[in-house]
């Protein structure tokens, strides 16, 4: 087996970077970009996720409490204090930020992983949830409507474009990220710790630290992914930023796409959001997008443990190897 | 405060403890045996509280009287479904079985609201509201028959576990999972019973929940944290500890729903369950992890 060539991967990331470029000018319906930007907004938050659970192995439940964070502190800077809507952006990454350090700080600190850590960021966000949903500033249960202005100095651009355009730019610096930690030294002990916790300490690698640096960055991401939903819909409530599904699409986009790899939660994305769209077109039925979702997780689990990114990689190495056998 | 009020909180955490004893004693069994975490454990209730309901209203069975039913139902269910699924794509790690165990509980509950949609559904049975006196307080009959039953059927289990055959084979897997396989335990098969066992727990929970309690294709989410918290709390494995943080946990909630009112009155549980993992992951009957 051979990697791709480094010219063979900036070509790929120059001809999907172009199909995103122009895909709403040849698909101008309403639809089709909705499509997109529900499409690229997974592939961000999706991302965040794969950052803290594919890439450094901190399998996360709740990491809609990052979500839920940078939401709610983007729409009360905008509704309670009269922020720009704009000034959201820094101020959710900062907050998503704050909340995965607290939530390292704690739960590394007392050592927690695996299955563990997984259900303790869940219990954080139900405490998010249950606060959200009790306090006056959050306006508690009933949720917090944003007035529509359209206008793009107020976050709200009057066509769907612009915000297809600005999650395409989210979605390509998450990616980016993606690529760095790929290559650098951080993604390296990112890589280690992940494979083997002891070996990688063993190996001088200061674990804890890497750990906490890592959920900040995810945090900060889901952050600003939070106020980008809160400022396309204009409406957010504790059970929609705090729930748990959207934790689970997060998880769900990036284990399906393949966790842990550059590419996979775009392509999860790509299919969550076709098949909510093509389930909603075709039926009324309520529930089976995620029936179907569901019953993809449990086959690619047992079937294609490194994600659906794993048939392409095949394929690109059959194309590129026609003599060689599957595996050599 | 009137003492009326703090004893009623009490009363009525305690019982709903109970019911939280059960729903966590299957929890606790599998972990303890299969060391996996049932993600899918919420959405099993709602399973078989659906059963419940519609055995009441399709074919006019008790809800009580559909113990009979539900309790081997569910323990075939469990059975099957680790003999097809779970244990087939167990050989990997523990988190793909957590993975795996979500990826079911996504689709039992969009299967659930697909075919009877998001509505809430409550059933009515001639003694919903009976009431019995209960020195100055009015307590809800069926609370107390589900408490009791609880309480029962937990013992039951202990004893069974202790005594049986198989309970010995159980734990025996639990304790030393290769030792048991040398001494001729099929040890597959007690993975599968175990967890049978841990469902038809959720089978008999239903049958004492549906009285008091209502059912919709979501109901999971409220026991998922819950069972969780005892579990953890009572520490993973003990059926005493199960018992004890059951009883805990329906405190907790009582008083934080007098003491902070219907909305953060539920953060009480969370907060245990987050202290608990930070401070002391073994929980209180605990053997460490």
């Amino acid at each position: 087996m051979s990697a791709p060539t480094a010219r063979q991967v900036w070509l790929l990331h120059g001809s999907l970077l172009a199909v995103a470029l122009v895909f709403p000018f040849v698909f101008s319906s309403s639809f089709a970009v909705n499509f997109g930007v529900m499409a690229l907004f997974y592939a961000f938050i999706g991302q965040s996720w794969n950052i803290a659970g594919g890439y450094a192995g901190q399998l996360s439940f709740g990491h809609v409490v990052f979500f839920g964070a940078g939401a709610y502190a983007s729409t009360i800077l905008q509704m309670r204090f009269g922020f720009s809507p704009w000034f959201g952006l820094p101020a959710s990454a900062l907050a998503g930020a704050l909340v995965g350090w607290v939530i390292a700080f704690l739960s590394f600190r007392a050592g927690l992983k695996g299955s563990y850590f997984a259900l303790i960021t869940l219990a954080f966000a139900e405490v998010l949830r249950i606060v959200a949903n009790s306090v006056e500033i959050t306006g508690g249960g009933l949720g917090m409507l944003i007035p529509a202005k359209r206008s793009a100095a107020n976050f709200q651009f009057p066509e769907r474009i612009g915000f297809y355009y600005l999650i395409l730019a989210l979605t390509v610096a998450s990616i980016a990220v993606a690529v760095w930690l790929k290559h650098s030294r951080f993604g390296a002990q990112l890589a280690a710790i992940r494979e083997n916790e002891d070996a990688a300490r063993a190996l001088g690698i200061d674990v804890y630290t890497e750990k906490v640096k890592v959920m900040i960055l995810s945090g900060a991401m889901c952050g600003v992914g939070g106020c980008f939903f809160a400022q396309y819909f204009l409406y957010i409530d504790p059970i929609i930023v705090f729930g748990v599904d959207k934790s689970v699409e997060m998880l769900l986009v990036s284990m399906i796409g393949g966790a842990g790899t550059v590419y996979g939660p775009l392509i999860g994305a790509v299919l969550l959001a076709g098949i909510s769209d093509a389930t909603r077109a075709l039926t009324d039925v309520q529930g089976l997008s995620l029936v179907l979702y569901g019953t993809l997780l449990v086959v690619i689990i047992a079937f294609l443990p490194n994600g659906l990114i794993d048939l392409f990689q095949r394929w690109g190495r059959r194309r590129r190897h026609p003599a060689e056998k599957e595996g050599s | 405060m009137d003492a009326t009020i703090l004893l009623a909180a009490a009363i009525n955490g305690l019982l709903i403890g109970g019911i939280y004893t059960l729903v966590a004693s299957g929890l606790t069994l599998i972990y303890g045996v299969l060391h996996i975490i049932n993600f899918a454990h919420g959405s099993m209730l709602m399973l078989a509280m659906f059963g419940v309901f519609f055995l009441l209203t399709k074919a006019g069975i008790d809800p009580y009287a559909a113990l009979l039913v539900m309790v081997p139902a569910m323990f075939a269910l469990g059975y099957l479904l680790y003999r097809g699924v779970i244990g087939r794509f167990s050989s990997g790690k523990d988190e793909n079985i957590l993975l795996i165990t979500l990826g079911l509980s996504i689709l039992i509950e969009n299967l659930a609201l697909m075919f009877f949609k998001g509505d809430t559904r409550t059933i009515s049975v001639a003694y919903s509201d009976k009431m019995v006196e209960l020195g100055p307080l009015l307590v809800s009959l069926p609370k107390i028959i589900s408490f009791v039953a609880a309480m029962v059927l937990c013992g039951v289990l202990g004893l069974w576990m202790q005594r049986s055959d198989t309970g010995k084979a159980i734990r025996a897997v639990a304790k030393e999972r290769m030792g048991a396989r040398l001494v001729g335990i099929d040890v597959d098969r007690v993975f599968a019973v175990s967890y049978g066992i841990g469902l038809a727990t959720l089978g008999a929970a239903a049958c004492l929940l549906m009285p008091i309690f209502y059912v919709s294709p979501t109901i999971g989410h409220v026991f998922v944290i819950v069972a969780f918290t005892v579990v953890v709390l009572g520490g993973m494995g003990s059926f005493l500890g199960a018992v004890v943080g059951g009883l805990i946990v329906g405190l907790t909630e009582s008083f934080g729903g007098l003491f902070l009112g219907e909305s953060l009155g539920q953060i009480g549980i969370s907060l245990i369950f987050i202290l608990i993992l930070l401070l002391r992951p073994s929980g209180l009957f605990g053997a460490g992890r």
